[in-house]
């Protein structure tokens, strides 16, 4: 068990921040904490592909033209390409649901899901 | 030249998403325009694309950026992906007849309507299960977009509910792509195909838990049962133009996206490896069929049993995945066409007759049918089309479900066919009945008054808040009542037209379609 703490320490903490962001987004009732924890449960994901990503002792895959190719291990670059991509997906959700938030702020006059629950009922 | 339209299909419309905003700076109502002119050249493509596969026989494939296979990203255009293409093309090429008077306007409107065309193309042709992922994060952020279009704060109180499940949905099968990944080291879903046997092997934990998470994350995106909880409220609060948009599209493209992987990428052998995989699956589709209908059932607001209806009836879509036979699996792909139609038309009559009359809940459709004739025809035609009445469409999507499912020898997996259609009934009855049998003179509605004195009598809190924020008589800016456009009719009726229509084609599609999956089930 402590080995593998000490040598998949990544993936331990991709499984903790997944947790922890499906926490937020379950259990608080502010709509700004759920985004966080929406925002934290990708930036999990990415932390995992990062982590899928890392080889021990590879290179940048960049080859240099005259060379006759690679003389050392290099890294995949499709994991990283793929974390850039999501996290601009993840901008961009950030930015809706911010929008979101801001209009139901305007509408009902709070940021809590329990109020606004209760001020949709009287409506 | 044919090689190119896949790729067309995708970048013109995502890019003629900017011409509204830009060309709204001169003029107030290009926007309009110029979707109608982009979608109705898409569908012209689709169709030529679509032609052009079921002639040939071959799959067109398009290489982006001329770059092959393992390293690029390819579009492909098969038997299962073009009627898809026709299907997304056409129905927002319809839609936009019903938004020119009835929905919301505004070059922004139309900017993400064209975004949202150009992800479901994309998410349909893609053979890139990473490339898939970005697709279904563009369907998602516009479809977000458009609900909160409504004028109440109800509307972007679901689209924010949407916004976070549906991206803890995507961001699950964004894990389960990585586990592929892992296990394999390619993301074309062809070699994918080839490299899980040889390189993992059906049986091993990463492909497993992928395939956990990318099913689980499709469920969500699919609204199956117990992960429904943001559809109903999406599709009611949504404006009425746009709520037959992606009622017909959003989740049905998921579910043929969700096709695709298991069966393209996962293939039968792996479900076979895996038998208890396929018992989920259809225990999963069977729970969703019955909860989606009871509780459509026990609704009083016209969308939102609508919007229960399709829980059950994408249930039933994703129960025949899991039968595993050739009659089952054209049975899903017809019913995914047919209530894509039938669903669509149905809130675009739902849409049509709160635009005219103003009514929302059953108790308001009473004496409608003398009102409105045409609108309500086309409602009773489309609903029991749906209950799945021959000759319609979705009475050969059911059959063919409900004989696959005997050929398994799944027989409760019949009876489940069987109590769903008893369950449409008895709802899709009640509006019958309320619109052609019950008179007018039981209730003091004349148009304006209708919500104010009917709510009063018989009414519980809840319709009276939905009335009161959804009620097209009070919200400013909503279409008055009384505002019924031809192309708003004219489209509800072409979509009732086509779900009769479509039934009599049964055998057409199955002769398209069987060979396909006959491909796909024998490898």
């Amino acid at each position: 068990m402590l080995d593998l703490l000490a040598t998949r320490y990544a993936y331990v903490a991709f499984i903790v921040l997944l947790s922890v962001g499906l926490y937020m987004v379950i259990a608080s009732q502010n709509l700004v904490k759920k985004l966080i924890g929406v925002n934290l449960f990708q930036t999990a994901i990415f932390l995992f592909f990062v982590a899928v990503a890392y080889v021990e002792g590879g290179a940048v895959p960049v080859v240099p033209k005259d060379a006759g190719g690679p003389t050392t291990t290099l890294v995949s670059p499709l994991p990283h390409v793929i974390v850039l991509t999501a996290i601009v997906v993840g901008v961009a959700l950030t930015a809706v649901g911010l929008a979101l938030i801001v209009r139901i702020y305007t509408e009902y006059g709070t940021l809590r899901e329990d109020v606004l629950r209760e001020v949709r009922a009287d409506d | 030249m044919i090689e190119n339209v896949p790729v067309l299909l995708v970048v013109v419309p995502i890019l003629a998403a900017t011409l509204p905003h830009f060309l709204g700076l001169r003029y107030d109502r290009a926007g309009w325009t110029i979707a109608a002119l982009v979608t109705t050249a898409s569908f012209g493509l689709a169709i030529w694309l679509a032609a052009t596969v079921f002639t040939t026989g071959e799959a067109v494939v398009h290489q982006l950026g001329g770059f092959p296979r393992p390293i690029g990203i390819e579009l492909v255009a098969d038997r299962l992906s073009t009627p898809f293409a026709v299907l997304v093309t056409g129905v927002s090429a319809g839609v936009l007849a019903y938004t020119r008077t009835g929905g919301p306007r505004g070059n922004s409107f139309y900017s993400a309507y064209l975004l949202l065309v150009g992800g479901l193309s994309g998410l349909t042709l893609t053979g890139d299960v990473f490339n898939m992922f970005v697709f279904l994060e563009i369907v998602g952020l516009t479809t977000y977009a458009l609900i909160s279009k409504g004028r109440s704060g109800e509307s972007a109180v679901a689209a924010l509910k949407y916004l976070i499940i549906g991206t803890v949905g995507a961001s699950l099968y964004l894990i389960g792509v990585g586990l592929l990944f892992v296990a394999t080291g390619t993301l074309n879903m062809t070699d994918l195909a080839t490299a899980i046997p040889e390189q993992a092997g059906y049986t091993d934990p990463l492909v497993l838990s992928s395939f956990a998470f990318v099913f689980i994350g499709f469920a969500i995106k699919i609204a199956q049962f117990p992960l429904h909880s943001w559809q109903p409220d999406a599709y009611q609060h949504a404006p009425d133009g746009v709520t037959p948009m992606v009622a017909a599209l959003v989740s049905t493209v998921s579910a043929y996206a969700l096709f695709r992987l298991v069966y393209s990428v996962f293939t039968v052998e792996f479900l076979v490896a895996n038998p208890y995989t396929t018992e989920v699956v259809v225990t999963f589709g069977s729970i969703s069929v019955l909860a989606g209908s009871a509780l459509a059932a026990m609704q009083t607001e016209v969308k939102r049993i609508l919007a229960y209806s399709s829980v059950s009836q994408f249930g039933l879509v994703v129960l025949a995945y899991g039968l595993v036979n050739d009659t089952a699996l054209v049975g899903a792909q017809i019913h995914l066409l047919g209530h894509a139609i039938m669903k669509g038309g149905l809130f675009l009559a739902a849409g049509t007759i709160a635009a005219g009359v103003g009514a929302r809940t059953v108790d308001e459709y009473a004496g409608l049918a003398k009102r409105m004739p045409f609108a309500a025809g086309s409602l009773a035609v489309l609903g029991i089309a749906l209950v799945g009445v021959p000759p319609s469409i979705g009475f050969v999507g059911k059959w063919y479900i409900a004989v696959g499912a005997v050929e398994a020898g799944a027989w409760p997996v019949a009876v489940v066919v069987f109590l769903s259609t008893m369950f449409t009934l008895a709802y899709v009855a009640r509006l019958l009945e309320k619109m052609y049998f019950t008179p007018v003179a039981d209730r003091p509605t004349s148009d304006a008054v209708a919500a104010d004195g009917g709510e009063s009598g018989d009414s519980d809190g809840t319709r009276e808040r939905d009335s009161v924020t959804d009620g097209p008589a009070r919200v400013p800016g909503r279409v008055a009542p009384g505002t019924v456009s031809k192309g708003m009719l004219g489209v509800t009726i072409l979509a009732a037209l086509l779900a009769v229509g479509l039934g009599f084609a049964g055998g057409v599609f199955d002769a398209l379609l069987s060979p396909f999956v006959e491909v796909i089930l024998n490898g």
